[in-house]
């Protein structure tokens, strides 16, 4: 087999991300994912290019979209022979989708794709509950007028209730929220820090709008040309005035300003090898050099639900021979303010990192500076599946301007799940 | 929570139907207060022969400013109605004398006054000098725990068996049993055995010593911190985040600090010890108290609820305290204490998980206490019966109705009984009190 590929981010696009049932309210997965896509097509020049292949995702997804993403190159400007598929992670799906599409690209399988993804909390899947679903179904399969009747006749008033996909895990039927407060009280993080981070999320990403950051990394959509999520007057003052939402008590210490909030966007990110990216006109931003992805038993209480970046990390770092500080910028996701916190508390504690992660001496502190630079989740709001593709794509673009260095990516998601990548140039 | 029933039995009507249906009659019992005496009423002191036991006994009544007489004085004729009857039998050479507890006891035991103590003292039998002193003391327990299901209003019966040379060591187990402290803890035998001798002030006999609660949020857990914060300890109370509130009203109540953690984390040791280390420069005492239920037949026992039970009340405390004693964050002369359960010696249907761990925690005493003897550090377990708490208020109310009565007081025991068992075993006056075993619970038909 030849030496693997390097994979280049050539480059990226996403429409901003709206809060929920605000602008984006009427569009379905579909019609913001191709908004992305196509706004990636424009500015690269891509119209009717076949690529290798286009992966993207959805967390929330209607059972009609069970080919969504084939259907969104169908329907986008690129050419109807690019082959697609849809792929699910939670959180992770957008970085997972980057990941899986730049390991083709260095198997020498592809030489460009696309990966993205999409999420809308307004346009929200509703189910028909399980007994008025069997009893169509039966209805269907009945043969006579009188067989239909007496099945139509086992309807009952509650089963019209509709089923709404809740935030919450399956399996402890606790909220992502209510299992980052646990973290938090576990971990001890305070409220003060908690609003010291979504404050620095705000200002960052109100700074990175100010200096034209975004200006190629988003298409304006249905009259948004920001997140609409971001405050940049906002002040720790207003912060520590908001009412806590998750956990109980004067222990609680999670407000909406310190936890994402819903929101509806969609994110699409080019990779490729060097020499196509040459032969196309365009230059690599980065290079997607390392990956990994890791799972905490949440279930029996033995890891926190957000936790498993705090077990992704170190592994890919041993493999990657790197240290937590040999990076100059970290992208780590803001589900939660508490969750980047305990994530970094976690990583400087001597027992965590022997006990549990069996490592000799903690990955140690990182340097704040260097820290979701141009804003996160926290303002930028947090689509579940589109997040991936905005941090591949910011990152990419900040490491090119700084003239190279690294970034590290690190993303939790629901059951458990961490993905994390590095970004090197 | 309340036992109405109890209730009923004190209003008059109440008191009429329990008379003449012969219906249980529980006497409220009293519990210690602070500042009250160890024991508020005349004491009746016996004994076969004039052993060095006796004058240990009769210095420590002395000192407790008990009035006491000894049965020679001719007290059982008198109308003194006795606060408690204590014994000692450790005289007794052979069988022949056991006679003597009939002689004390039986003109006087009508006499016992109400929530009454009695109090036999023998010789601890495997150290006995000769096999007819070992049959002699050994028979003590037949005679103590039938008299404890004969007592009426809330008294209670109780066997401590001393080593030879170890009557400097009966101080607190004493004056835990004759006061109301020891409310609950009925029918029960304990052996001290010889130690440093250890001066406390009873009125905080756990002053300048750091106390591990674990599951101190709530429940039984939240009397022991509460407790032990009473006798003077600084507590580190543990519960998980789950619990965060009602752990901070506990420990803000009581000063000492919160460490919110799951006691089955893989690294819940190496937590502990460090928080006592950096906060408090180690520990004196811990109390393994955090425990759950998972209740199922074996047949449909699934494995995780076998497991977690298992986890949470067995190795939890079995890996703490190993990492505790290997760590050196448990000092010398400290006291470890397991709570174990009436269903880990009797055995429970639907409680398979459930009893092997608690059974496991006696398991834990008596593997642990040779083997810390030499460190001076004392493991013991306390094992309830059916206390009133939140968790057995979810009981049925027909099995939980015959969980209360089916014990020699009548009643379910208050969450204070158990903690106020785990003072006496921590106090380090107790020095001699190792490999115990104590159930709170009644003297429960349960196992008994």
């Amino acid at each position: 087999m030849t030496e693997p590929r390097k994979v280049a981010v050539v480059a990226g696009n996403r429409i901003p991300f709206a809060r929920q049932d605000k602008n984006y309210r009427h569009a379905s997965n579909s019609d913001m994912l191709t908004a992305a896509l196509n706004g990636l097509v424009d500015r690269t020049g891509l119209g009717g290019e076949e690529l290798g292949e286009v992966v993207a995702g959805a967390v929330l997804k209607h059972a009609r979209d069970w080919n969504m993403v084939r259907e969104v190159v169908l329907g986008s400007k690129l050419a109807a022979t690019t082959p697609a598929y849809d792929l699910q992670q939670a959180c992770g799906t957008g970085l997972e989708a980057a990941i899986l599409v730049g390991n083709k690209i260095a198997l020498g399988q592809i030489e460009a794709g696309v990966a993205g993804g999409v999420d809308s909390a307004s346009d929200a899947p509703i189910a028909v509950n399980d007994k008025l679903r069997t009893i169509l179904l039966d209805l269907n399969r009945a043969k006579s007028f009188q067989d239909r009747l007496k099945v139509l006749a086992r309807v009952r008033p509650k089963d019209v209730v509709p089923e709404i996909p809740r935030n919450a895990e399956p399996r402890t039927r606790k909220s992502m929220g209510e299992h980052a407060a646990l973290t938090a009280l576990e971990w001890g993080v305070t409220r003060e820090a908690q609003d010291e981070l979504a404050y620095r999320s705000h200002m960052n990403l109100a700074a990175s709008y100010d200096r034209g950051f975004h200006d190629d990394l988003i298409t304006p959509y249905l009259g948004l040309d920001k997140d609409q999520n971001l405050r940049p007057d906002t002040t720790i003052e207003k912060l520590a005035k908001l009412k806590t939402v998750y956990g109980k008590g004067e222990t609680a210490t999670m407000t909406a300003g310190n936890s994402t909030p819903l929101t509806d966007g969609a994110s699409a990110v080019l990779l490729s090898t060097d020499e196509w990216a040459a032969e196309h006109g365009l230059r690599p931003l980065a290079y997607l050099t390392h990956a990994q992805t890791a799972a905490v038993d949440y279930v029996k209480g033995a890891e926190g639900l957000l936790m498993a970046p705090a077990y992704a990390v170190p592994k890919m770092l041993a493999r990657a021979g790197l240290t937590l500080q040999d990076f100059d910028y970290y992208e780590i996701h803001e589900a939660f303010a508490s969750q980047v916190l305990a994530t970094l508390k976690a990583w400087e504690d001597p027992i965590f990192c022997k006990e549990r992660l069996g490592l000799d001496a903690p990955l140690g502190e990182i340097d704040r500076a260097k820290l979701n630079v141009n804003g996160s989740s926290l303002a930028a709001g947090h689509p579940f599946a589109a997040t991936g593709g905005r941090i591949v794509a910011a990152l990419a673009k900040q490491l090119d301007e700084n003239g190279g260095g690294r970034g590290l990516i690190s993303i939790c998601a629901a059951g458990g799940q961490g993905v994390v990548a590095i970004l090197e140039k | 929570m309340t036992d109405r029933y109890q209730t009923f039995t004190r209003t008059p009507l109440g008191q009429t139907l329990v008379k003449n249906l012969g219906l249980p009659d529980p006497t409220p019992l009293p519990r210690w207060t602070e500042g009250a005496p160890v024991i508020d009423g005349p004491v009746v002191f016996g004994s076969i022969g004039e052993t060095d036991t006796g004058k240990a006994i009769q210095a420590l009544l002395r000192d407790i400013g008990a009035s006491f007489s000894t049965a020679a004085e001719g007290v059982a004729s008198s109308e003194l109605r006795p606060k408690a009857l204590v014994f000692d039998a450790t005289g007794a050479a052979s069988t022949a004398e056991l006679s003597s507890l009939q002689r004390f006891f039986s003109p006087v035991i009508r006499q016992l006054g109400a929530a009454g103590r009695v109090i036999v003292v023998g010789r601890t039998p495997e150290l006995a000098a000769t096999p007819e002193q070992q049959i002699a003391q050994r028979a003590l327990e037949g005679f103590t725990r039938s008299l404890g299901k004969e007592v009426k209003r809330g008294a209670t019966v109780n066997l401590v068996y001393v080593a030879p040379d170890a009557q400097d060591q009966l101080d607190s187990t004493l004056r835990f049993f004759l006061s109301p402290k020891s409310a609950y803890v009925d029918g029960q035998v304990t052996r001290i055995g010889t130690g440093p001798l250890v001066a406390t002030d009873p009125s905080a006999p756990l002053a300048g010593k750091v106390a591990l609660v674990t599951g101190a949020a709530r429940g039984i857990g939240a009397a022991i911190a509460k407790t032990l914060a009473r006798d003077g300890a600084t507590v580190i109370g543990v519960d998980v985040p789950q619990n965060a509130n009602d752990l901070r009203k506990v420990i803000s109540a009581i000063g000492g600090s919160e460490l919110l953690l799951d006691v089955t984390a893989i690294d819940a040791p190496q937590r502990i010890a460090a928080h006592a280390e950096e906060h408090h420069g180690g520990l004196d005492i811990v109390v393994h108290n955090a425990g759950i239920t998972r209740d199922k037949r074996l047949a449909n026992m699934r494995t995780d609820t076998w497991d977690a039970v298992l986890d949470v009340n067995l190795r939890a405390p079995e890996r703490i305290t190993a990492h505790l004693l290997e760590s050196g964050t448990l000092h010398d002369g400290g006291s470890v204490i397991g709570v174990s359960s009436i269903a880990g010696i009797a055995g429970n249907n639907g409680q398979t998980n459930y009893a092997t761990s608690k059974a496991g925690v006696i398991g834990l005493v008596q593997a642990y206490a040779p083997k810390l003897a030499e460190r001076q550090i004392r493991i013991n377990a306390v094992a309830p019966g059916f206390i009133e708490t939140e968790m057995t208020a979810r009981v049925p109310f027909a099995i939980r109705e015959v969980g209360r009565r089916i014990n020699s007081l009548q009643q379910g025991g208050q969450p204070v009984d158990v903690a106020e068992t785990i003072a006496w075993f921590a106090d380090p006056a107790s020095a001699g009190v190792t490999g115990n075993v104590v159930r709170v619970c009644g003297q429960s038909m349960l196992g008994a």
